[in-house]
């Protein structure tokens, strides 16, 4: 088995507005899809999510408040599960909740150090 | 009580406070000193009592015997000798006349008992065994029944995990804040194994079942009364057995066939135990902490709830919960039933297809039970698998049954 790691990425502006019913099943959604990996007995760390601020320091010395003038999508989340393959990883972020919110997972295999 | 059953029944509530109190008393080097002297203890009372009547306080007659045979054990045995310098010298026995069988020191005795015992270093397995026969009294015959083993297997592991103690050499005289941290989750797991032992044991043999129950009920409790035990983990996992027990009567039928929830008779259900787990579980949930236990409990006490329109919408949110704190294939399949529960039989069989489970029996009596209504052929092919599976008789009926009955279905077509 191989780690992969989903990072999760989404445009902040275009999320919706949740009332606290929807963002409850929201919640319930996205721990439905997570425990579904765990139930396999292929999840190897929840991850967490990120805070919607952060700096960005560059070469220059230049520090600017994140990337998101930039960029649209900015990093949300990120979760660590194990799996055979790319393909195999693949499918199992295939029903992650962020897909219909227009957001993206995107799988990377793990070069462990 | 007659003395024919009295000296059974006291043998279990008495002996394991007669070797606690004893071992901690008197610093006895080997645990079996003092498990002696609680058997001779024994003995005697059914000779002496057989001739002259049981006497009014039977407890305290078992006590100043104990206590006076402790006494003789330092006086007379010379071959301890050595070890009777290294432990309480004689004279502070006798300058402490008043042997402490207190209620108090009992359970404080007892509760150190428990850290003893619950040594990580001895398999979960061995545990259990050792906590059944040092702290519950049972005799090695007892254990076999309950765990469906030869005595000769259980004499074996005793011996090899009593050698570890030993070795080991752990022994709490006062409980300490730093002694328990460092036990107190090996001691949870244990009492929770052993608790499950009994609820879900594949003797048919109801009486062993609760005694199981009802015994590693008794010890949990013994963790709540004292304050450096009573942990918010310690509550749950006592609110869990509460809940479980509750149920005990309702869930085996008069045949010995397990009872799914859904069909138990909810007038069977104890109702001063679901009342005793809510107590508990309300002081599990000071504090934020949510442990295995606490997971456990809720579920239970969902299940123990009928009237909740979004019950099985909360069920499947804890068994998320747990699975991801930690995997097991019962887990993965309970939270399957769940979540055909939430959506339905077509998507939970694409959910439990997922987990690939193919070498439990409950993989396949659940894929059995949802494919019974979309597709019989599949589900019988997974019910024969079941059946080819398990090893209990009754649940082979059971199964059978359910084959018969949609081999029936399909035929009438």
């Amino acid at each position: 088995m191989k780690e992969f790691l989903f990072v999760f990425r989404a445009d902040y502006k275009t999320m919706p507005q949740a009332s606290p019913e929807q963002m409850q099943a929201n919640t319930q959604k996205w721990m439905n899809w997570v425990a579904g990996i765990a139930a396999q007995g292929k999840l190897v760390d929840r991850g967490n999510r990120l805070m919607s601020t952060g700096n960005v320091l560059k070469s220059d010395g230049i520090i600017s408040d994140g990337p998101y003038t930039e960029i649209k999508e900015s990093i949300l989340g990120y979760t660590l599960v194990k799996a055979a393959s790319l393909e195999e990883a693949t499918a199992l972020a295939k029903d992650c909740p962020i897909l219909s919110f227009g957001g993206n997972v995107e799988i990377r295999e793990i070069n462990a150090l | 009580m007659q003395q024919d059953n009295l000296i059974p029944h006291l043998f279990r509530t008495e002996y394991s406070k007669i070797v606690a109190v004893l071992y901690h008393s008197f610093n006895l080097k080997q645990l079996e000193i003092a498990e002696d002297i609680a058997s001779e203890t024994f003995l005697k009372a059914a000779e002496v009592w057989s001739i002259k009547g049981i006497p009014e306080n039977p407890a305290a007659w078992l006590y100043t015997v104990a206590k006076n045979k402790t006494k003789d054990y330092f006086k007379h045995n010379a071959v301890v000798e050595k070890q009777v310098r290294e432990a309480k010298q004689l004279n502070d026995i006798e300058a402490a006349p008043e042997f402490d069988f207190s209620d108090q020191n009992i359970a404080d005795s007892q509760l150190a008992m428990i850290f003893t015992v619950c040594d990580p270093g001895n398999s979960a397995e061995s545990q259990i065994c050792l906590a059944l026969q040092i702290l519950c009294g049972f005799s090695m015959e007892e254990i076999a029944n309950a765990f469906l083993t030869k005595i000769e297997t259980i004499k074996k592991r005793l011996q090899r995990a009593r050698t570890n103690l030993r070795n080991g050499d752990f022994q709490i005289k006062i409980l300490s804040e730093a002694e328990i941290k460092t036990r107190l989750e090996s001691v949870l797991k244990t009492l929770y194994l052993l608790f499950n032992e009994g609820y879900f044991s594949q003797t048919n043999n109801q009486l062993i079942r609760k005694d199981l129950c009802s015994e590693a009920v008794r010890l949990t409790y013994i963790l709540t009364e004292n304050s450096l035990t009573n942990t918010p983990q310690a509550n749950a996992l006592l609110a869990l057995m509460c809940f479980q027990s509750s149920r005990l009567d309702a869930r085996i039928s008069d045949n010995g066939e397990a009872i799914l929830l859904e069909d138990q008779d909810r007038n069977l259900w104890d109702g001063e135990l679901i009342e005793k787990g809510n107590h508990y579980l309300v002081h599990a949930c000071q504090g934020n902490e949510i442990s295995k236990y606490h997971l456990d409990a809720m579920l239970a006490y969902w299940h123990t709830t009928p009237t909740d329109k979004d019950k099985w919408q909360h069920i499947l949110q804890l068994y998320n919960q747990l699975i991801i704190i930690e995997y097991s294939p019962v887990t993965a399949l309970n939270r399957a039933f769940a979540f055909a529960k939430v959506f339905g039989h077509e998507k939970g069989i694409q959910e439990a297809e997922k987990l690939k489970l193919d070498e439990h029996v409950y993989y396949h009596s659940l894929l059995g039970y949802l494919y019974a209504g979309i597709n019989s052929g599949k589900a019988i092919h997974h019910y024969e698998k079941a059946v080819g599976l398990t090893k209990s008789r009754i649940e082979k009926q059971t199964l059978s049954k359910e084959i018969k009955r949609l081999t029936e279905k399909k035929a009438a077509g």
